[in-house]
């Protein structure tokens, strides 16, 4: 009886505390499913762009009696990507460009001459967007079926190199462009030279020559059988050829540390902004500030700019302390530092946003977690690895909330990727104009 | 010449002032004025409005209608019912910070001025989430006074301490009044507000039943005793 009272009554407690009930429930409830469809449906079957330009008549590639069927690889390589197909390169592009797919998998029109050629290795263009995490992603599955597809292929191919040898070596027909040739082969040369030279003068003026040939021809006839494991260890016919669409790759390592400096800005600036202004409410000391003492906009840049600059200052210790063991290039220092205040003012402008909510600095922290940690998965969602629609709802969450925008400056004026630091410092300031008309209406009396 | 006279005298006056939050009216056209050196009381059940007064007469909400001479925080003290000073701050760092945002033109004066009056010199280093609940609050109006106003306005300042620390608490503001300091308090307690009131006035739901001396307020209600005639006033005005 009293557990059904008690529980009645928290239950009407919790309908008569709607900002509650989304905070503790709606909102958990929302970044869950997404977190979830996040997870169900990446890494295993990253979203690629393909374009296949050989022309159908060209697909199959005729060596010695050998045929290659290159659709029989083309399927290989489905089994590890979930294929976007497209008509033309520059749509493959434009999929990659707009996070429709993780990365392009292009098929070039030479490929088939390229593997009849066997002049070197044959080539299939990815193309990435840059986003270290998405290239990650990609590369460890077409590499690894690349690798399946090139072991098929390159037993076909020594194959076909047997043929050629035995021919070589021992004789035989030749078929090419619709010719036979009868081809004598190396252990016949050589048992012809050695008849030749048994009925020689040793006086013979040719003889010193066709001696020469003739140790040629043992040699070949002993050594050309011995190619054959040569050959067969060409592992790799086709390889992968990267590029990224806007210039520059951020390798893994160096993305990992703008991520680790962003989320450690995130949570000094956001932790510090609304744990200080909580603390003027629980100090009681909010009415006594505001009345006329302060203005709200000056409390609020007061706790922001605090926030800001302790995080700044820490940030940026640590990113020049990473800088020491990881190659980081510390010319471009001024620009790590203007991501780093882009950052920092941001998350410093959405802590007072949060903290003028709350009455308590606990309160204030434990809100700053319950909303950061999830945003912080979402923005590292690489795209392409989810669905359009899923992708497309990640991203407008991700936009709202700075790490996304802060994490982006930091890479750009680390590692110079895209978007630039520019636009990231611009979508940084449109966040702190919003945050800070949030914190001023969450702040009025 | 009679409004010079009027400068002089009037320390603080408010006419025809309201407030409404979100359709529901809190205080509904009051007016009052406050003389130099003069304690008003305001009294009246929970709800009545005290507070919401008390916060438009120090400028930290804006009235709905009505006038208030002077308007904003210039020239007033204000001194919350919770004690609004920073714990981890000590008595001096707490006084400093508030002389400097008041815009007191000699801090180190003013903070030696008030550690003097409050008798808490010799802990001006101890932090004041240390002390007990009656220093606590002399530091709080200590806050109020910083600035050297001519209002100073308390809401509920004794609701949390004892008896001696009352007393003590009454001695200090008292001494401010007789330097010409005007106060007004809001309180439950009538006994505290007959003892040191020059004027009282009596707020339910928002609205302004009474204004005038204790005196006149136990003739009006036709009862000797100033807890009986609060009691009874409210009761005839349907309270």
């Amino acid at each position: 009886m009293a557990l059904r009272t008690l529980l009645g009554k928290d239950l009407r407690i919790l309908a008569r505390s709607p900002v509650l009930v989304v905070l503790l429930i709606a909102y958990p409830v929302v970044i869950a499913v997404l977190i979830g469809l996040a997870l169900s449906s990446s890494p295993a079957l990253p979203r690629v762009a393909f374009l296949n330009e050989i022309a159908p008549s060209q697909s199959t590639i005729t060596l010695g009696n050998e045929q290659i069927h290159t659709t029989r690889y083309e399927r290989e390589l489905f089994a590890a990507i979930q294929p976007v197909m497209v008509s033309t390169r520059a749509q493959a592009l434009a999929d990659v460009r707009d996070g429709k797919t993780v990365a392009a998998l292009i098929i070039p029109p030479e490929l088939p001459e390229q593997l009849a050629n066997a002049a070197g290795s044959a080539y299939v263009d990815v193309i990435y967007n840059g986003d270290a995490i998405n290239q990650a992603l990609v590369e460890e599955a077409i590499e690894s079926k690349l690798a399946q597809a090139n072991v098929l292929l390159a037993a076909q191919l020594s194959r076909v190199a047997d043929g050629y040898i035995d021919l070589l070596l021992t004789g035989g027909d030749l078929h090419f462009l619709g010719s036979s040739f009868d081809v004598l082969g190396l252990v016949h040369a050589q048992s012809i030279l050695a008849a030749v030279l048994s009925r020689l003068p040793p006086s013979s003026p040719v003889r010193h020559a066709l001696v020469q040939v003739d140790a040629f021809a043992k040699i070949a006839v002993a050594n050309l059988g011995g190619s054959r494991q040569v050959i067969g260890a060409v592992a790799a016919p086709v390889v992968a050829r990267e590029s990224v669409i806007s210039g520059r790759r951020t390798p893994l390592s160096e993305y990992a540390v703008a991520v680790a400096v962003s989320v450690s800005l995130m949570f000094i600036a956001i932790l510090l902004a609304s744990g200080m202004l909580a603390l003027e409410r629980e100090e009681n000391t909010l009415g006594r500030l505001r009345r006329g003492l302060v203005s709200t906009t000056q409390l609020l840049a007061e706790k922001a700019l605090l926030a800001a600059v302790t995080a700044v200052v820490v940030s940026f210790v640590m990113l020049c302390g990473i800088g020491l063991f990881v190659p980081l290039g510390f010319g471009r220092a001024g620009l790590w530092l203007l991501a780093i205040c882009g950052g920092a003012l941001a998350f410093g402008t959405l802590g007072v946003a949060m903290g003028a909510l709350v009455r308590e600095v606990r309160a204030a922290s434990l809100l700053v977690l319950l909303v950061s940690l999830p945003l912080v998965f979402l923005a590292l969602v690489p795209s392409g690895s989810v669905s359009g629609g899923l992708y497309d709802v990640i991203r407008v969450i991700s936009a709202v909330f700075p790490f996304k925008a802060s994490l982006e400056a930091l890479d750009a004026a680390v590692n110079q990727s895209q978007p630039s630091l520019a636009s990231a410092l611009a979508h940084l300031a449109a966040l702190i104009a919003g945050f800070g008309a949030l914190a001023r209406v969450a702040l009025r009396p | 010449m009679a409004r010079s006279a009027k400068l002089v005298t009037v320390a603080l006056e408010a006419a025809g002032l309201s407030k409404r939050f979100a359709g529901r009216v809190a205080v509904h056209n009051v007016s009052f004025t406050l003389k130099a050196g003069e304690v008003l009381a305001l009294i009246g059940p929970n709800g009545a409005g005290k507070t919401t007064l008390l916060s438009m007469l120090a400028g930290g909400l804006a009235p709905s209608a009505g006038e208030l001479h002077p308007s904003g925080a210039a020239g007033i003290g204000w001194v919350p019912q919770q004690t609004a000073i920073y714990s981890k701050l000590s008595i001096a760092e707490n006084l400093r910070l508030f002389a400097r945002l008041e815009g007191v033109t000699e801090p180190e004066t003013a903070v030696d001025a008030m550690l003097e009056q409050t008798g808490l010199r010799e802990r001006s280093d101890d932090a004041v989430g240390r002390l007990s609940g009656g220093n606590r609050q002399r530091v709080n109006i200590a806050v109020g006074l910083i600035a050297n106003p001519a209002v100073l306005l308390l809401d509920e300042p004794t609701a949390s301490l004892d008896p001696r620390q009352r007393a003590r608490l009454w001695e200090f503001i008292n001494l401010r009044v007789a330097a010409g300091t005007s106060v007004a308090f809001a309180t439950h307690e009538i006994g505290e507000a007959e003892r040191y009131a020059s004027q009282l006035l009596l707020l339910a739901d928002g609205e302004m039943l009474f204004l005038g001396s204790p005196a006149e307020l136990c003739t009006a209600a036709q009862e000797g005793n100033l807890d009986r005639a609060f009691l009874a006033l409210l009761a005839a005005r349907g309270h």
